[in-house]
């Protein structure tokens, strides 16, 4: 850390205030379903990603680059991400509850962000290319989707538990059916594969022009290519055989585990091409 | 000194017998309410009365003697003899009497505590009351508090918000399980009253249609026509099965009539989509083993029931939230009620015109400029004197308590026409114009 930390910088690790105290609005109103700490929850969300959007345009303003590339970063960003997605999805179905799933996770991505260093550095040579920002951005807000499935698969392995033991308590009252529950599941999945799916493509494609070949098995290539199947085989069978309910919750808890390994598992244990953020940076 | 008072008997403290003989039928109200307010002593009075309690409520103007006219006119329009009724009613004087009105309007002190009907019912009690002109400018505000503080409890605890009947509780479950019910489809095998309960609750929940079976077709053409669903043979069962997301059934089979494997073949066509199966028939219609199954879920009555039995604590729990709602209110009211009396009122009246009185002559004198200090006394006297003059005959009437008006109504008109401020008493309703069912607007104003 330097001895002058930069304001973008300040703003993207402030952000994890407003998603700590956030999760905790949502969490107190999942408990006390209280309406005022759900609305008191969204906005110090909003507030937050607000900063923290602001936070990235001035790094990107200061670094000249799309500022997605060191872990710190990465994380940030994720962050910034879910908690995007999440109120767009709070937007159009008005799951409060979602938010105690979800902004946790947010939280916790801001969170480890903001213990690492945050300095700019100069730019790899074989990442600056306008393949960045689109290959980035597109597979960051395709994970950030399968996080929001993350949760509302969560939410129905809850659910499904307490309605199969006839205990019906807490978790009843406070969760939303299980219909809306697994529309959720559905609609992150044909978002989110799309996503995916053109993040890789582009990927692949940058990789043509920067590494010289469209595909060569580095560890987060394989990664990435893992959780694309598992998402395949997911969207594959709702469509064609009627999977839903608790098969797709444990599938979208199981892909969002793939991309999470895929994120930060590979980078940290897997050296490969991929490799540019590193803690070490 | 005016008093609130409220004679009764609920299911509690009278069995059905009593109750019956002491309702007051719809079509008697106009007639009842004529004969209570003719009473010596009564300035205003409602009825309520339902199948589980009769209570009348009126503004007494002989405090605690209005309990033993309400007790007569109970005895004498009903044609009972008064001893056989005592034991079976209770009575409640002023604060008690308030205490009293905002708990049996907030369910507090139903049968099932927490049943939404019985606000309704009171709400109808005091149209009748409006209606005969049988109420006045005090229970037309303690009655409108009252759904004010109904309306409280029902939205800031949960003591009416589980379903605590068989019926309700299918239908939150079924809503829980399959979300929307507008495009569910309900199946009836077999008849039983249960069910049909449950069946009607549920498409007036919004479920899209309903399939009727029965081992006599006939039976089930009949039912189908009373439901607007359609029928279906007992023995087309297994192939129209696949329609229907919600499924009540109470058969009198000794065995299954569904087992997992029917229904795990169903859940096949229906590409996993869920299912809910209500069983109320003892011996079980269908095989619980098929709750195992993914999607699948099966509730039979003793499931319901233990559904029922955890709500019922749950309402226990929240009632006591709702008791101190309750208690907060009570002193609300009370502090109203107090600034209705006579004395208050002459004070506030005083104050008002004083207020008046030192305000015109400390402009007077200030246009006057440098006036010598006896045309500064004329100024002064000549005000108070009027001041006097003109509050002596609405003093004189408010303390005199005469010519067959309530004290209260006199206090009110007063309070009303000086517009009096009520300082003493935060917390009301703006009032009596206001029609009951927007009654909301609860606390602070």
């Amino acid at each position: 850390m330097g001895y002058n930390i930069p304001m973008h910088t300040v703003l993207l690790k402030v952000t994890a205030l407003f998603y700590l105290v956030g999760a905790l609005a949502y969490l107190h109103f999942v408990f006390t379903l209280n309406e005022r700490s759900a609305k008191i929850g969204r906005m110090l969300l909003l507030v937050g990603a607000i900063l923290h959007g602001t936070g990235f345009v001035a790094r990107y303003l200061v670094a000249g680059y799309t500022p997605i590339t060191s872990l710190f970063e990465s994380l940030s960003f994720s962050a910034f991400a879910i908690v995007c997605v999440f109120l767009a999805f709070e937007l159009r179905y008005h799951l409060r509850v979602l938010g105690a799933f979800v902004a946790p996770l947010a939280f916790a991505f801001s969170v480890s962000a903001a213990f690492l260093p945050g300095e700019v550095r100069a730019l790899a040579p074989a990442l600056n290319s306008y393949w960045l920002p689109v290959h980035v951005i597109l597979l960051f807000f395709g994970n950030a989707v399968f996080a929001v499935a993350f949760g509302a698969a969560i939410m129905y392995l809850l659910m499904e538990r307490e309605l199969k033991r006839k205990k019906l308590g807490a978790i009843f009252k406070r969760l939303p059916s299980l219909d809306v529950l697994d529309d959720i599941n559905y609609r992150c999945l044909t978002i989110g594969f799309p996503l995916l799916t053109l993040g890789i493509i582009t990927g692949s494609i940058w990789a043509e022009y920067a590494w010289g070949s469209y595909w060569s098995w580095d560890p987060k290539e394989v990664w990435s290519l893992i959780t694309w199947l598992l998402y395949a085989a997911l969207l594959h069978g709702r469509m064609t055989v009627g999977w839903r309910g608790r098969k797709a919750a444990i599938l979208a808890i199981v892909g969002f585990c793939a991309i999470l390994f895929t994120f930060l598992g590979v980078n940290l244990l897997l050296p490969g091409l991929h490799t540019y953020t590193n803690l070490s940076g | 000194m005016s008093e609130i008072v409220i004679v009764g008997l609920n299911h509690r403290t009278a069995p059905v017998e009593v109750r019956e003989r002491l309702a007051f039928p719809a079509d008697t109200m106009g007639h009842a309410l004529r004969g209570l307010r003719e009473r010596d002593g009564i300035s205003e009075g409602v009825i309520l009365s339902t199948c589980n309690r009769v209570e009348v409520c009126v503004l007494s103007e002989q405090g605690y003697k209005g309990v033993e006219h309400v007790k007569d006119f109970l005895a004498g329009f009903h044609g009972v003899p008064i001893g056989e009724l005592s034991d079976h009613l209770y009575h409640h004087l002023g604060e008690e009497a308030v205490r009293h009105l905002f708990r049996v309007s907030s369910s507090l002190d139903s049968m099932v505590l927490g049943e939404p009907q019985i606000l309704g019912q009171v709400k109808d009690a005091y149209g009748y009351a409006c209606e005969f002109k049988a109420i006045g400018p005090v229970l037309d505000k303690f009655f409108t508090k009252a759904f004010s503080v109904a309306k409280r409890v029902r939205t800031e605890t949960r003591v009416a918000n589980s379903a605590v009947s068989v019926s309700y509780a299918a239908v939150e479950l079924a809503k829980k399980i399959l979300g929307d019910l507008t495009d569910k489809v309900v199946m009836l095998i077999g008849a039983g009253e249960m069910c049909e309960l449950a069946a009607r609750h549920l498409l007036s929940a919004g479920a899209k249609g309903i399939l009727v079976t029965n081992r006599t077709f006939e039976r089930a053409v009949h039912l189908a026509e009373e439901f607007d669903g359609t029928a279906v043979r007992f023995e087309e069962l297994a192939s129209h099965l696949k329609r229907a997301d919600i499924i009540l059934s109470s058969t009198g089979a000794p065995h299954f009539i569904l087992k997992r494997e029917d229904v795990e073949a169903v859940l096949r066509i229906r590409r996993n989509r869920p299912m809910f199966f209500i069983d109320m028939a003892v011996p079980r219609d269908i095989d619980p083993d098929a709750n195992e199954i993914d999607n699948v879920y099966v509730y039979d009555i003793d499931d319901l029931n233990n559904v029922i039995e955890t709500n019922l604590e749950e309402r226990q729990r929240e009632a006591e939230l709702a008791e101190e709602i309750v208690v907060a209110e009570v002193a609300g009211f009370r502090r109203w009620l107090d600034s209705q009396q006579v004395t208050p009122t002459i004070v506030s009246l005083r104050r008002k015109f004083d207020e008046v009185r030192q305000a015109e002559v400390a402009k007077a004198l200030s246009a006057l400029g440098t006036a010598d200090p006896k045309t500064r006394k004329v100024v002064e006297s000549l005000a108070s004197s009027i001041l006097n003059k003109v509050l002596h005959s609405p003093i004189a009437s408010l303390k005199r308590e005469t010519d067959g008006r309530s004290p209260m109504e006199m206090v009110t008109a007063v309070r009303e026409i000086f517009d009096l401020p009520e300082e003493e008493a935060e917390g009301m309703p703006e009032a009596a114009e206001r029609p009951p069912e927007q009654g909301g607007n609860v606390g602070g104003q």
